[in-house]
């Protein structure tokens, strides 16, 4: 961000005459507005119709397609009606702490992309204890989530809060291994340095550095998908069980902010995930844009598209999951946990470590990347044949044309 | 309050779930004792849908009854019909011509498949998947579009009469009904891929509420929940009616499939099975039907000599018995309609102490109850 404000003070001569601190802070300021309303929030909302869509296409059914084009402004039309809906307080609510709570998990959400780099530039500020402090930040939304499930004086909502409190909290450990393991391999806290330790190319990327880290991936995206209540972990709102879990009183704007926490931590888990294990905004290629002369140094956009692309793909993967899978029990979830998840994250973490030790006597065992990174593309290919195999085998019996 | 309704433990929780809940299936409430997640106690409390049919009954000819016998189960009132009719033809000795009897069958095997595809549907929506009961919904609505031809309606048929049916099935709905058969198993074999096979799924639901043959003969269970217990049970066998007794077809049983005999996914299997000889006897039936008659001649408005009599015949969710008395009148003097739905809910308090809130769920979707079946 430095970097940025210099540039930006190198344009504008007004700007030389401030001090360097208050057009850094403002700079921040801006970039976190900009990020938040011009990023977050139209996130959020396209995601909703596009998760629409796609569920509608796994459905054998068309989704929304009334609103603008295809549907593409959906969001929009639920967002006004949302905002014109009574804001409803149940009695006997705990007033206080229930108005309170969609804010704490809107924070929450909203503070992680501090840390997140979207660029080698583009990041409102590159911390240098960054993943920690993500996994800090979002911390808020449990409590969020707890205090609305125990101030709506609705058992339902206590139980979904109370699930997602065991879920979330537990889930942290595997999450944390998980982390550390990266922490261990990139040597640094901060998410550009994380990235940045990671090479251009893919087989580069930590996914594939050594067999551990392709198991710990596997279980950081596991963990994500239990802390961001999805599929196959989404027993926080379990629809069918809880009704609608820790949000079955909310109307109105209080309810959007919780659904709209909840697609932005789809984002989250998704860019958490390139960042980590991806290579986030890592490119072969350089292309740069110096946004019609406005920045005297160009600003590189193909690493931005690179981690965008990253992390959409996991966002499509998690989407998939969703309309795929059942739900687990309770129990179960806990069982995934504590007697898969974190012995192996655990074992994963010293396997690294030795790994690490291992290679820099031979290091021969550097190679080992090249056969795991082909590994993950065959995974990824029978995959798709599998996906392709199927729907031949049924054909597509619904036609899609909505203007029919 | 009511005994049923006190709490036993000290930390334990009284949780009202319904009459508006989303995996009660309709307006059934269930009033659990739990303590946290696991559940104590549950009480079925019914009523929420009770429409007095059996008081109606007594009320209306036998004829006009029959668009009341829709509705006793609206999921698969074809076999609400075919209760209806057997009773009352069995016991006023009427003769039903053979091409009405096929087109019966026909009739009620592919609402028993619409059905079963609505339970297993809402089951895996039950179970956390969404997906499941939409590719299930999207067969059921071919059968509708079927039995829409043959009958003209999409729910409640009102199709057949006293001594037959009322229309005769047209070479459209003979070629639809051709196509959706070929159709159909490998549609069934997908909606396996997607859900049965799935790892989560049978987590979810081996050895959970595990209903023995003695326990499931102890609290009347019928139909494929009695047939999920391992008993080989179908009236459709073992007390035939109409002309199954000319068709070939298996009468699937629990065979533990994941876990032990008669837990969920047992029951859930027996369903899925079923469906496969359901085409079966379809197909059989297509060829077999001869030409002939829709109905016999029945007066108009029928008097039944005095007696009573209890007919049961195999309905989508087990035995459907219909108890007629009858004083001579045009009317009948009592009806009593005995329905499985009622049986499988008696069963609950047995089986829950110990599940949890999302098995119980799971167990609420495996009995495949329906709540107008329930009250009546």
């Amino acid at each position: 961000m430095r970097f940025f404000a210099d540039s930006l003070i190198e344009t504008w001569p007004f700007l030389q005459g401030w001090p360097p601190w208050l057009v850094y802070t403002l700079v921040m300021f801006a970039f976190g507005a900009v990020v938040l309303f011009g990023f977050v929030s139209l996130f959020a909302g396209i995601v909703t119709v596009v998760e629409r869509r796609i569920a509608a296409r796994m459905q054998f059914r068309i989704g929304p397609n009334r609103v603008g084009y295809q549907g593409c402004l959906q969001w929009l039309a639920d967002g006004i009606k949302n905002f014109t809906k009574e804001d409803l307080t149940p009695a006997g609510a705990s007033k206080m702490l229930y108005l309170f709570a969609p804010y704490l998990v809107f924070t929450g959400l909203f503070l992680t992309f501090v840390a997140l780099p979207f660029g080698q530039a583009l990041v409102i500020s590159d911390l240098n204890v960054g993943i920690f402090y993500i996994l800090a930040v979002s911390s808020f939304v449990t409590v969020g989530l707890v205090l609305a499930g125990w101030a709506s004086n609705n058992k339902w909502a206590l139980l979904g809060g109370i699930r997602s409190a065991a879920q979330i909290v537990s889930y942290e450990i595997p999450t944390g291994l998980a982390v550390l393991t990266v922490v261990l391999m990139s040597g640094t806290l901060s998410t550009q340095g994380i990235i940045s330790s990671q090479g251009i190319w893919p087989w580069d990327w930590f996914a594939s550095a050594n067999p551990f880290a392709f198991i710990i991936f596997i279980i950081f995206f596991i963990s994500t998908l239990a802390e961001g209540n999805r599929v196959p972990f989404d027993l926080p709102e379990a629809e069918s069980e809880l009704v609608a879990g820790y949000n079955v009183e909310y109307s109105g704007m209080r309810f959007v902010f919780f659904f709209f926490a909840e697609y932005a931590n789809l984002f989250v888990m998704g860019a958490l995930t390139a960042i980590l294990f991806f290579g986030g905004w890592n490119s072969p290629f350089n292309w740069s844009t110096s946004l019609f002369g406005l920045f005297p140094q160009p600003l590189e956009v193909s690493g931005t598209l690179f981690f965008m692309t990253k992390a959409l793909s996991f966002v499509v993967l998690i989407i998939w999951l969703r309309w795929t899978l059942p739900r687990l029990r309770v129990d179960q979830l806990m069982v995934v946990c504590w007697q898969y998840l974190t012995p192996i994250a655990f074992v994963c973490m010293l396997g690294t470590a030795f790994w690490m030790v291992g290679a820099h006597r031979w290091g021969a065992l550097d190679y080992v990347k090249y056969p795991i990174f082909l590994f993950g593309v065959f995974l990824v290919l029978a995959m798709a044949a599998r996906t392709v195999r199927n729907i031949r085998l049924v054909g597509d019996p619904v036609d899609l044309n909505p203007f029919q | 309050m009511p005994e049923e309704l006190t709490i036993n433990g000290p930390d334990n929780m009284l949780l009202n779930m319904g009459p508006q809940h989303p995996s009660t299936h309709g307006v059934i409430r269930f009033v659990l004792e739990t303590d946290g997640e696991v559940v104590a106690k549950a009480t079925p409390v019914v009523g929420y849908l009770h429409r007095g049919v059996e008081k109606i009954a007594t009320e209306l000819t036998y004829s006009q009854f029959m668009p009341i016998s829709d509705r006793l189960d609206y999921v698969a009132s074809m076999c609400g019909n075919l209760a209806w009719c057997e009773a009352v033809e069995r016991m006023a000795g009427i003769e039903v011509p053979r091409r009405a009897q096929f087109l019966r069958v026909i009739a009620a095997e592919l609402n028993r498949i619409s059905s079963h595809l609505v339970a297993v549907g809402s089951f895996c929506n039950d179970v956390g998947g969404v997906t499941p009961l939409v590719v299930a919904l999207r067969e059921r609505e071919a059968i509708n579009d079927i039995l829409e031809l043959l009958s003209g309606a999409r729910l409640t048929y009102n199709y057949m009469r006293l001594g037959g049916v009322s229309r005769d099935m047209s070479d459209k709905c003979r070629q639809d009904t051709a196509a959706f058969l070929d159709h159909f198993p490998p549609a069934l074999d997908e909606f396996n891929r997607l859900i049965t096979y799935n790892k989560i799924f049978i987590k979810r639901l081996a050895d959970i509420a595990v209903v023995t043959q003695e326990e499931a003969k102890a609290y009347g269970l019928n139909g494929p929940n009695l047939r999920g217990s391992g008993i080989r049970f179908d009236l459709r066998r073992n007390d035939p009616y109409s002309v199954y007794p000319e068709l070939d077809f298996e009468i699937p049983v629990g065979e533990g499939f994941a876990g032990q005999v008669g837990d969920c996914y047992d029951r859930y299997m027996v369903r899925i099975n079923e469906m496969y000889e359901s085409v079966k006897i379809v197909r059989q039936c297509l060829e077999m039907m001869p030409d002939g008659e829709l109905t016999s001649k029945v007066a108009r408005v029928l008097k039944i000599k005095a007696g009573e009599r209890y007919t049961r015949t195999e309905s989508a969710r087990g035995e459907m018995g219909i108890y007629i008395v009858s004083k001579g009148d045009k009317t009948p003097y009592r009806v009593r309609v005995r329905t499985s739905s009622y049986s499988a809910l008696s069963i609950f308090e047995k089986l829950s102490p110990g599940l949890m809130i999302a098995d119980l769920v799971a167990v609420i979707g495996s009995f495949d109850i329906v709540a107008p079946e329930i009250d009546r």
